[in-house]
């Protein structure tokens, strides 16, 4: 059988630039052609949990940037001394330090916001974007695109949660992170608040719409799945 | 007739291939067809067609329609004097009735349709009938108080997200009038659900009755069965209610036509009352005799007059696109619906209209249940021709 798992050793020639054309791609992608929410359809979970306000939405979306930037760095230094077998357990522990951190941090500075996005912190560790990176690209690629890679996709997961949010909570509430923004005559003239965008099922229906904004902008994805 | 058909035939060139308003053919075939029987042939397959197609059965639903929607008018004016203890002539019922509901219908029809227009141009594919129904049966689901510009919304939700997301009419898998309605409920249940139901603009020098209430009788269901009105008023309509889904009576002239025209499916409207009459009277039986006033005691063929069952059974049951397609399929389709709409009225209180619910689960589930009906066919086919040949 013809082995082609084997990755081919890079031979570099010359100190890759910071920030070369493909480090770039890597940081990129994850917003649009390879976006974890919109194209892998992962981490729905928690898209749906945090989004009924833009202020929640944008700390968890920190937060997973911080976790999956710090453990696709970390895995990729150890990618080396990592035995195979044990490879899952080794990048909970690693994962789960940091939530854990994210989580300490939070309650310590941000006690509201904390209680807000209560158990969905430290679901982060299940969050399949963390995880998904870690084995798909921390583990055979060096630190600096592995560090890069996961604040691409923890960019594209925040990107996505934040535009739900902000129609959620402009909808939903008529605020924007917290300030009024529907102005008081349109309640006078018999607006309303929709309640349906309080609910969880509401972020679904805006994920489908972005979903299919975003296949017919980018024509790549057509038929991808 | 005569001069219409000579102004299809002078301006079609401009529509066609090559024509200035090629791009907007769609909307053009859309309107020479609602008024002429299109000379389209079939480019290859079966050259047999019949002469009743979609826009033609969508009409004979819209005929159907049409007992609940006078029937509705008449009622909202009743209830609307009822309220103010005015006694007034029939006609008056129906023209006030008339003139609250004719607005709501004339929103539904040009949001919708709207939205029709515009993705049968973008997409080039011409403008699909559906709508023609969909559009209808969204201001019959409503009360007659709602805003109309949640009417608008709805509608624009009905077409986008429930029928062209999927690709048109024909390929949305639930029925796009009862998203609306949903997608309404639960967006703005202040506006849906409470003691909205009669009209109650001031009369110069009346007042509201005493005791006057609001509630549907599903409400009252809730508190104490016993206090429901008489079965003859259900079944006439004279209660409060949405616009068109009061009148059991009106509904039944509407499943006469769609049943007599073949449109209608009548195994689904069967197999929906079986259900509810099977449901009721199970929990007739089961109903615990220390609490008389426990809905569960209600008789079993309240529910088939409570309610929009009658409604909901009659036209969004059948909505040959989202219901099973098997004939067996039809039954286990039918029979849920009623069963479920029993159990959520009777144990939910917070979602009293039990039906609208109902059939949109059954809605997701009609792909499984043909599924299941034409694997179990294929098994039995199988186990015959195994057995002839031994």
């Amino acid at each position: 059988m013809a082995v082609e798992t084997a990755p081919a050793p890079v031979v570099e020639k010359k100190k890759e630039p910071l920030f070369s054309k493909k480090n770039i791609r890597t940081l990129r992608d994850p917003l649009d052609d390879n976006n974890p929410i919109t194209v892998q359809v992962l981490g729905i979970c928690s898209a749906l949990a945090v989004t009924v306000q833009v202020k929640p939405a944008l700390i968890m979306a920190l937060g997973v940037i911080f976790v999956a930037s710090f453990s696709n760095l970390i895995i990729s230094l150890l990618r080396h001394s990592i035995p195979t077998r044990v490879r899952i357990i080794v990048q909970l522990i690693v994962i789960a330090t940091l939530v854990t951190i994210v989580d300490q941090v939070l309650k310590a500075y941000m006690f509201d916001v904390s209680k807000k996005l209560s158990v969905f912190v430290g679901l982060i560790i299940t969050n399949c974007i963390v995880m998904g990176r870690l084995e798909a690209f921390a583990l055979g690629n060096k630190p600096w695109p592995s560090f890069l890679d996961g604040i691409g996709n923890g960019l594209g997961y925040g990107l996505i949660l934040v535009v739900v949010a902000v129609f959620r909570e402009l909808f939903g509430s008529g605020t924007l992170l917290g300030y009024q923004v529907v102005p008081q005559w349109a309640y006078d003239m018999g607006y309303v608040n929709n309640g349906l965008m309080m609910l969880p099922p509401a972020a679904l229906f805006i994920i489908g719409l972005y979903i299919w904004a975003q296949r017919s902008w980018n024509k790549k994805l057509v038929n991808v799945s | 007739m005569k001069f219409l058909q000579d102004f299809f035939d002078k301006v079609r060139p401009n529509f066609e291939k090559g024509g200035k308003f090629e791009r907007w053919y769609p909307a053009f075939e859309a309107l020479e067809t609602f008024a002429f029987t299109p000379a389209h042939t079939t480019h290859d397959g079966v050259h047999v067609r019949d002469s009743i197609d979609l826009k033609r059965t969508m009409f004979t639903v819209i005929v159907a329609m049409i007992p609940t929607l006078l029937f509705g008018m008449w009622n909202v004016g009743y209830q609307h004097y009822q309220a103010y203890g005015m006694e007034m002539s029939h006609l008056d019922y129906f023209l006030f009735g008339f003139w609250k509901v004719l607005p709501i219908i004339v929103v539904s029809y040009a949001a919708g349709l709207g939205v029709e227009f515009l993705f049968s141009v973008l997409r080039g594919h011409s403008v699909s009938e559906g709508y023609l129904v969909s559009g209808l049966l969204i201001p019959l689901t409503m009360p007659v108080t709602v805003p109309l510009w949640m009417v608008a919304l709805g509608a624009i939700f009905c077409t986008l997200i429930g029928k062209e997301i999927f690709g048109g009419t024909g390929m949305n898998f639930m029925n796009p009038a009862l998203l609306a309605r949903a997608f309404l409920f639960f967006a703005f249940p202040a506006y849906m659900s409470g003691e909205i139901w009669t009209d109650l603009s001031p009369e110069a020098g009346h007042a509201l009755v005493d005791g006057y209430s609001g509630a549907t009788n599903l409400v009252t269901f809730d508190e104490n069965f016993r206090n429901l009105p008489s079965p003859s008023d259900m079944f006439w309509g004279f209660e409060q209610g949405s616009i068109g889904e009061t009148s059991v009576a009106a509904c039944l002239i509407g499943a006469l036509i769609l049943v007599g025209t073949g449109v209608g499916s009548w195994r689904i409207m069967l197999s929906c009352v079986l259900g509810a009459l099977f449901m009721g009277y199970l929990f007739n039986l089961l109903a615990p005799a220390s609490m008389p006033s426990h809905s569960m005691h209600t008789p079993g063929y309240y529910h088939l007059l409570m309610g929009s069952f009658a409604f909901g059974t009659v036209y969004m049951a059948t909505d040959p696109v989202s219901a099973a397609h098997t004939e067996k399929g039809k039954w286990f389709y039918g029979f849920f619906i009623g069963a479920l709409t029993v159990i959520l009225r009777v144990f939910n209180p917070a979602y009293p209209e039990a039906v609208m619910l109902s059939i949109l689960l059954m809605n997701v589930f009609a792909p499984v249940i043909d599924h299941l009906v034409v694997e179990q066919h294929i098994k039995s086919r199988l186990k015959k021709s195994k057995l002839s040949r031994a």
